[in-house]
């Protein structure tokens, strides 16, 4: 990992390279709730960086990132609620929870 | 000497830490303390152990464990050897890592929730200024050690334990939510030393506790409602009854291990029932305005003490909830009457200072109370009695 | 850069790279588990309180029993026949890692230009709670509303039919 010169560089590679890693998971695993798993982990990369700007930004009594990032985990756990809810009902519907097998629209 | 003894700790740690050079002094002071809960509440977890023995007993017209020393009360010792020296076995098929680190994960999350716990005047480990929402974030870690616990065990038993033990306790975390959030509001602030001071003063000879306003009562019941089921216990204690799961999540584990659960268990009713004194019985602050003689950590300590007592009581009077009924009572009556008492509060604080805001927030709990509660009753079908027999 | 920035950041790399990468739904699960926990401790590494236990409280709390009950109701203990990965995991993974390039290089090429407040800012939980019933009160509505809808859609999308045939 090469040296930074400041910390924020730090964190938004950090950031950067989560939300590569939830990109690969959500692109190449087979299960549906690995995808989802891929997503969470893409909105906590961003949660990471919007954390960080607001850290090290110019105004940080505004409180921007923090609201935004407050918010983005409320919205993250509404969708995941969903997401997961409508993968449990396809399951019980064709037994199966792969997505290469959920590929017509006939059920 | 009245102030002394109450800072005699303080002093204690302050004149230890004198020993060393000022580099050292504030890691040092904060070791020392962590040290100090370590020991004070395994030691009063052992001492529970007894007493719950021995109440339970009386409760239920037996004599409790009386061989191991004076009435009993070398118990525990006898007990932590036994768990030690047992053999410590693990299912062939079970997730070893998992089956391992499930324990350590509860005993770790349950002992950082002490860290914010007020429990003298000036007695507190860290001051956070989010320091309500730091115990809860720890309590919700603990729910995930329940799973892996049963998780990793490949036993259907423990699993169903541990699904039915986490279904509940989700449930009863938003009651116990919702109900400090009321408190929060009266007090402006989420750091538990700044709730504390909010309680500490006295009209006359009465103190501020927000147990003796009508909001706080029901807020404290709640709370003690939902106490009661996050940590398991009697009369929400389905998924570790013996009768019904043989042990639930932890019927896989032996030795160490188990006792480790058992320390957990026990840890967590003492940090809820210290948050809860914190909340709603005013922390460490006397009852009445004459008797603040006596030191801060006592009161703190006693009243600590008081819940666990009412704990056990609870546990030999009261018997076991379905899981159905448990879930139909956290979600269709205990969870509207918290938010409920949580307008209740907000009324309370906008009616401003004199006798009409008692009245009339009496009467809207009390009529909610009786109406909820005939509401649940319409829905039973109580009949004559009827039997079925084998054929 | 400091010694516990490294460690907090290998351990949720590390965390995301093992749930992405192992077979076992459940052990995918916890290592995700560990991500969001030291996402959580790098967030009060920077100062953000409220936010890293919030993070605690929402992702560790729900979210991730949320997903462990999903893997158990899905039956996620058997394992596929033919591979956890899909066919066309190369594309997926040169996309993930164009990605990551192009980030990176915007990262490092503007290093000199990024804000460099040093300070620690005094934010209180009053102030956020000043702030979210000031000046961000639109949006805490419809974070509700949202919410409430995202609940009883939920409910509703995982219920049992009535009468279906198992």
């Amino acid at each position: 990992m090469t040296p930074f010169s400041t910390p924020l560089a730090g964190y938004l590679l950090v950031a950067a390279m989560l939300f590569a890693i939830g990109l690969a998971g959500a692109l190449v695993r087979r299960n549906a709730i690995l995808v989802l798993i891929g997503i969470e982990l893409m909105l906590n990369a961003a949660n990471l960086n919007l954390i960080a700007f607001w850290r090290y930004g110019p105004h940080p009594e505004a409180l921007t990132g923090m609201m935004f990032a407050i918010f983005s985990i409320a919205v993250a756990a509404a969708e995941a609620a969903v997401g997961l809810g409508l993968v449990i009902s396809i399951h019980r519907h064709t037994n199966t929870a792969e997505l290469d097998k959920m590929s017509r629209l006939k059920g | 000497m009245a102030a002394n003894l109450d800072q005699i700790f303080i002093h204690l740690r302050d004149w230890l830490v004198a020993f060393l050079p000022v580099v050292l002094r504030p890691a040092t002071g904060v070791l020392l303390s962590v040290i100090a809960i370590v020991c004070v509440f395994p030691g009063l977890f052992a001492l529970t152990t007894v007493f719950e023995r021995k109440g339970l007993g009386r409760i239920q017209n037996r004599l409790g464990p009386n061989r191991v020393g004076p009435f009993g009360f070398f118990q525990p010792i006898a007990d932590g050897i036994k768990s030690l020296t047992k053999e410590d076995i693990v299912p062939l098929s079970a997730n070893a890592g998992v089956h391992f680190l499930a324990p350590l994960v509860l005993v770790v999350t349950v002992f950082m929730g002490f860290a914010v716990l007020p429990m003298g005047r000036n007695m507190v480990l860290v001051d956070m200024d989010a320091g309500l929402l730091f115990f809860f974030a720890m309590g919700a870690a603990t729910e995930l050690s329940v799973f892996m616990a049963g998780w990793s065990s490949r036993n259907k038993y423990s699993l169903l334990g541990a699904m039915r033990a986490v279904a509940q306790m989700i449930s009863y975390e938003v009651v116990l939510l919702l109900s400090s959030v009321s408190v929060v509001m009266i007090s402006g602030s989420l750091s538990l030393p700044k709730i504390v001071d909010a309680q500490n003063q006295y009209t006359g000879v009465f103190p501020h506790w927000y147990i003796f306003t009508p909001w706080g009562l029901a807020g404290f019941i709640m709370y003690a409602i939902a106490a009661t089921a996050e940590t398991n216990r009697s009369p929400f204690d389905l998924p570790e009854g013996e009768s019904e799961l043989v042990a639930g999540y932890h019927t896989e584990y032996s030795g160490f291990k188990f006792a480790l659960f058992f320390l957990g268990e026990y840890l967590a009713m003492f940090s809820i029932s210290g948050l809860g004194t914190t909340l709603f019985l005013g922390g460490w602050s006397a009852p009445l305005s004459f008797l603040t003689f006596i030191p801060s950590w006592c009161w703190f300590f006693g009243k600590v003490m008081l819940s666990i007592f009412v704990f056990i009581w609870m546990r030999g009077t009261l018997p076991r909830l379905r899981q159905d009924q448990l879930m139909n009572f956290a979600w269709k009556f205990v969870l509207p009457f918290t938010l409920l008492d949580l307008m209740v509060t907000a009324l309370w604080r906008f009616m401003g200072d004199g006798w009409l805001r008692w009245v009339v927030c009496t009467v809207i709990l009390g009529t909610a109370y009786v109406f909820m509660a005939r509401l649940q009753w319409r829905q039973k079908h109580i009949g004559p009695r009827s039997y079925r027999y084998a054929e | 850069m400091n010694f516990v920035f490294y460690l907090l950041a290998a351990l949720t790399l590390g965390g995301g790279l093992a749930a992405v990468l192992l077979k076992h739904l459940v052990h995918s699960a916890l290592a995700t588990t560990v991500a969001f926990a030291g996402l959580a401790l790098l967030f009060l590494q920077l100062d953000a309180q409220f936010a890293g236990f919030a993070q605690i409280l929402v992702y560790i709390g729900a979210v991730a029993i949320l997903i462990v009950f999903a893997i158990l109701l899905t039956r996620g203990s058997d394992l596929p026949k033919g591979g956890v990965f899909s066919a066309t995991w190369f594309v997926g993974l040169v996309i993930a890692a164009g990605v990551f390039a192009v980030l990176g290089w915007a990262v490092l090429i503007s290093v000199e230009a990024l804000p460099q407040q040093a300070s620690v800012p005094a934010v209180t939980v009053h102030d956020i709670g000043i702030a979210l019933v000031g000046r961000y009160v639109l949006p805490l509505e419809i974070v509700a509303l949202l919410l409430t809808a995202a609940t009883i859609g939920a409910v509703i999308v995982a219920m049992h039919e009535k009468g279906a045939p198992k």
